[in-house]
Parts: C-alpha cells; structure tokens; sequence
C-alpha cells in the first residue's frame, strides 16, 4: 500500500523492461494457450478419424452385401467358407456379454471391498503400500494376463473342475476379473474419499457402527461414483482382446456352462485381420465389428459420464 | 510405428496374428490410407541390398535361417525376415512392403489381381519345399492311428465324431470323452490347408472349435488338455504331445493332392507313417503341402540371386535340415 522510496525508484526504472516483458507475454501468452488448446481438440480429433477410418473401411458392406439381420442373429461365424460364407455374430456377442458379466461378478464385490477397506478401515502405511501394489497390478500388460489364464489357470481348471478343456468362459471371467478390479477399486476409493468427513463424524455422533456408515452414509452418498468405478471396469473388459483371445479358448459357439470355450468380438478382429485379404467382404466385416465395439464402449462411457454427473441430482459422488 | 509392430509380429511369431492384431486396425488403416509408401522393389545401394521378405508363420523359422546363412555368405546383401501370416505378406507384396512373401497357402485370383493392379506385373510362384501337417493327441490319450475320414468326421461341420468313446472304448470315463477339437482361425495358410485335403472341397469346420493363433500354441494346448486333438506343421512336434499316425480310409496312404505342382511321390505302401520320420526323405505322410515364395514378377538382380540360392543343394539343405521336405526333383 504504502510504496517505499526504494520501491518507487524501482518502478522508476522499469518501464523499459517492462514493456519488453509484456510484448513477450502478449506473444507468448496466447501461443501456450493456443497450443493447449490443440492439445484439447486432438483428442476429440483423434477419436473422430479413428471411427472416420473404421467406418470407411466397414461402409461398403454396411450399406451393400451384409444382411445385418443374419449378422446380428445368426450364430454362424464362418467367414471364409468356400460353400456359403455366414457373417454372423451372435455367438461372439454372447461370448463377450457373458465374458464380461462372469468377470464383474467377480470383480464388483472385490473392488468394491477393496476400495472400501483402503478408504475407511486400514492404516495410511498399509493404503500406500496397498495402493502401489493395486497400481502394479493395473501395469500388468494384457498378454501376461492370457499367459497366466492359458498357462496356469487353464491346467488348474481342468484339475479342479474336470472341464474338458481349461481356456473356457470361466478362464476369461476370472483373468477379466483380474484387471478391472484395479480400475475398480482405485475410482472407487476415490469416489468415498470425495465424501465429506463431516458425514462420517455425523454418522458416529449418531452412534453407528464403521460398518453401519460404510453402508448407510458413505455408499448412498458416494452412489453416482462407485457405479461410475463399475462401469469403468466393464469398459475394461469389455474392450480387452489379448487376454480373452488366449484365455477363453476362442471358440465360435453359445456357452452353455462356464466350463465352455467362447469367443469374444475383439479377439475376433484381433485374429482374424492379419489374416484376411484386405478389401475383401471378410476383412470389412471385421471392421463392423469394430462399429460395433465402438458402439458398445460409447454407451458404456457414457452412461459412466451420466452417473458422475448425477442423473438423479444428487449432487456427491 | 510400423516398424514396431511387425518387429513385434516376429518376436511374438506364434502369437503374431493378435500382436499384428491389435495394431492393424490403427496402423494399417492409417497406413493404406497415406499410400506414399511404396519403395523400390529392392532397394539397392551401390554395395548394398536390402531383401525384404515377410508372410508365413510357418515358414518364419525356415526363412530366418535362410538369411542368416545367406546374410553370412553374401556381406553385400542383408536379408530381412518378418513373420505375420500368408496373407500378411501377399498383402505387403501388394503395399511394395516386401520383396518377397513366404507363404504356405497358393495366392488366390483376388490377391494375384491386386498384385497386378499394384506393382504392374503378376506374382511368381516358386515351391521352396513341403510341409507336412501332422495331427496331435495328448499323451495319455490312448488313439495310435486315424484314418482321414475319420478325422474328417471329428471336424467337418456335419461330423459325427464328437466322443473319444466311439472311437476307442476303455480309457475313457462316461461324460469325461468330449472330443476337443484344437484349430487355426480362419483365413491362416495351415487352416485352409487342412480344410482343403482332410474335409475336401465345399465343406467347412464344424464351429465350437478352440481356434488357436499360431503352431506353436495349438501344440501347447494340446500338451495341456487330454481330451485335445489338434493339428499344425510337423516342424513343431514336441516330446509333449503324441503324433497320430493318419491314414488314408482303406489303410494306404493318400497320394498327395494333384493340386501341387511339383511334389515327392508316397513311396510306403503300408499302413500309416507317422510324419516325423520324413527328416530322413521319407516323404509319404497323407498331408503335404507346398511352401510357397512370391515375387512382384520375375526376380531381378540381388533378389534373383537369392531365389536361386534357395533352391539350390545350400539353400534345400536348410530345408531339410529344420523338419520339411525338400522341393523334389522335377520343378
């Protein structure tokens, strides 16, 4: 407020480099700000050429050749017969929907529980320890997972259950469980860490138990976000190929137990394209599988995005 | 970033169709859609050549040999191999990505068009030698012999083999005979193969079999699963799995299929051979098939010069040398 001499003198002395710092600034200002901006947009960019791309490929027989009533009702997946090819992807739809739905009702109550242990019950040395392990595991690339369902749990399988054959659905929903419990259980964690301690003092003035607050005040108030942490999780499994590829044994057919081979839509791509002539109706097919997968991710995403946000209006989460 | 993925197509060669996979989609649809990557069928310096072959699986370990014994002799030369697939490497001949496709499956009309369309001449086909498909069994598995009908009826889409039990009784346990059928995925060069001479023309693979994406794995699974029948090259028999004799339904051997242009003649007239006795020239395994190489025209140059090394007594030596069966004589 009050300048001293000393400081007048400076301002005396300072226009000059002043107003060189400023042109600096009002160059170099705008440009950082443009450049993050573009760093903003190329994501969306990014994500509008890759399906620009996929649907090119997949366009041809999109709107010309592919009957999309046999494709997806047909259990028929044989895509280079020499008698009739059949494009169907019934069987493949089911083997990721199942894949998927055995792995998060494994992971679900595991990452939940996870997320609720380190968030509420452990000391904060065995969290940090905790949590540089869970982030370990999320490190894991996917094809160690399918070493680990191909190599070990598939042997094992066959020993414990009597399964013909070890890569099957119950192989893949475990190996899938595996890796989304990470994703699970650290947006979980985060999400009951939003709420606010006062809920927690509230709840024990009240003369709950840790239990009773975990399970009346915290899950109702961190609801939007832990079903975001879920949905998270089926996203990642939905979308893994590797793993599923080696791990459910890649076999075109509807499972009818857990001990049953499946095969899933991106192990499917993922085989069957560097194999296929490109151009061909085989190879653009596989590309509306990829339609297909995008479609799915999307609506996952973004029902994910909606229970951030709160559809209901709740507004903690 | 292409680079990358097919160098991580060779290293991962039994599992090169998911890593390639996984990065087709991107790559290659970024790829064919800047198509300024066409080079110069070899690319030549004044001391130096560059060969670029790509394609086959199964013929991976065989072309690496190839270089590294050709790479030896020739300094001036540098061979490069990448695995991928039989349709992986027509498709870089198509791109002008390689100079030559190993490949374990004839090219189709489709592919040889494109060829023409692309590089402005025809591929040439050259058989380098044959392999011989070979059908695995688990070890506890009690099965010595198969006839080709029979396994046809075990994978043919109308099949009517699905139990161990109607086979062979005794070993195995009410409800515990499952046959588990071990496959390729569709469109690889040992898939089409197999269709083509155990099930025959117009019949396609029973679905709900275990598609597996390299030799390697379908032995490995086999190894581990004792109700598994599977099959790829005899090059990748291990002591874990049992070969099956295959016979022909009347109990001689089936001649090899007349589709192949040049090929050894069966010579045993007895029951059946188990495949890896052809290391030693006996060549009468029922499942034969060609190893093919294509070039975007007659090879010219350093390139030519490879190709004749190849069929030459050196080149065939390596043939036999890693489990195939050289080219035969009348080419």
């Amino acid at each position: 407020m009050n300048d001293s001499p000393a400081s007048a003198d400076r301002w005396a002395r300072g226009p000059r480099r002043r107003q060189s710092r400023i042109s600096g600034v009002l160059l170099v200002e705008p440009l950082i700000e443009w450049t993050i901006a573009l760093c903003g947009w190329s994501a969306i960019l990014l994500v509008a050429a890759i399906f620009f791309f996929v649907f090119r490929e997949a366009a041809p027989v999109l709107f010309g050749g592919l009957d999309l009533r046999e494709f997806f009702t047909s259990p028929n997946w044989i895509p280079d017969s020499d008698v009739r090819p059949q494009y169907g992807i019934l069987a493949l739809l089911i083997g990721t929907i199942s894949v998927t739905g055995l792995a998060m009702l494994m992971a679900v109550p595991l990452g939940l529980g996870a997320a609720v242990y380190l968030s509420e019950f452990c000391d904060s040395r065995v969290r940090e320890t905790l949590k540089v392990v869970i982030e370990l595991l999320a490190a894991i690339p996917s094809i160690v997972w399918g070493f680990i369902g191909y190599m070990m749990i598939g042997p094992v399988l066959i020993h414990l259950t009597g399964a013909a054959v070890g890569v099957n659905l119950l192989n893949g929903g475990i190996i899938l469980a595996l890796m989304s419990v990470p994703v699970i259980v650290s947006v979980g964690e985060d999400a009951l860490k939003a709420v606010p301690d006062s809920y927690r003092e509230a709840a024990l003035a009240l003369g709950a138990s840790r239990w009773e607050t975990v399970y009346r005040v915290l899950f109702p108030a961190a609801k939007n976000g832990l079903l975001a942490a879920v949905l998270l999780g089926v996203g990642r499994a939905i979308g893994e190929t590797m793993a599923v590829l080696m791990a459910t044994g890649h076999a075109v057919q509807i499972p009818t137990s857990l001990l049953d081979p499946i095969r899933t839509l991106t192990a499917t791509v993922a085989a069957e394209l560097g194999d296929v002539v490109a151009g061909g109706t085989h190879y653009r097919v596989l590309f509306v599988i990829g339609l297909v997968l995008f479609a799915i991710s999307f609506a996952v995403n973004i029902t994910a995005d909606l229970a951030v946000k709160g559809v209901g209006g709740d507004r903690n989460g | 970033m292409v680079v990358c993925g097919k160098a991580a197509g060779v290293v991962l060669a039994h599992w090169k169709a998911c890593a390639l996979g996984l990065l087709v989609p991107v790559v290659g649809g970024l790829a064919t859609f800047g198509a300024a990557r066409h080079g110069p069928a070899v690319s030549t310096t004044r001391e130096h050549a560059v060969i670029r072959v790509e394609g086959s699986d199964t013929m991976v370990n065989l072309a690496q040999a190839w270089a590294e014994i050709y790479n030896a002799e020739h300094r001036q030369v540098s061979v490069q191999v990448l695995g991928g697939g039989s349709g992986v490497g027509i498709a870089s001949l198509i791109d002008g990505n390689c100079d030559l496709a190993n490949s374990s499956r004839r090219i189709n009309d489709d592919e040889a068009a494109r060829v023409q369309a692309a590089r402005g001449v025809r591929p040439v086909e050259l058989v380098v030698g044959y392999d011989a498909l070979a059908v695995f069994v688990h070890p506890s598995n009690p099965i010595e012999t198969l006839t080709l009908d029979q396994l046809a009826a075990i994978y043919d889409w109308d099949g009517r083999l699905t139990q161990w039990s109607q086979l062979d009784n005794g070993h195995w346990r009410d409800g515990q005979d499952a046959i588990i059928r071990i496959g390729r995925q569709a469109g690889c060069g040992t898939y089409a193969y197999f269709r083509e001479t155990v099930l025959g023309r117009g019949h396609d693979f029973k679905l709900g079999s275990v598609d597996q994406s390299g030799s390697k794995a379908v032995v490995t699974l086999v190894s581990r699963t004792p109700n598994a029948i599977g099959y790829s090259g005899m090059g990748y028999a291990t002591s874990e799995v049992k070969t099956v004799r295959v016979v022909a339904s009347s109990g001689t051997p089936r001649a090899t299929p007349t589709s192949m242009r040049a090929g050894p003649t069966p010579t045993s007239t007895g029951a059946g051979v188990t495949p890896t006795s052809t290391r030693g020239g006996d060549d009468s395994h029922p499942i034969t098939r060609p190893l093919l190489i294509y070039t975007a025209g007659e090879p010219v140059g350093p390139l030519r010069d490879f190709v004749e090394w190849i069929v030459s007594a050196d080149g065939q030596a390596v043939v036999r040398e890693l489990g195939y069966v050289p080219r035969g004589e009348h080419e």
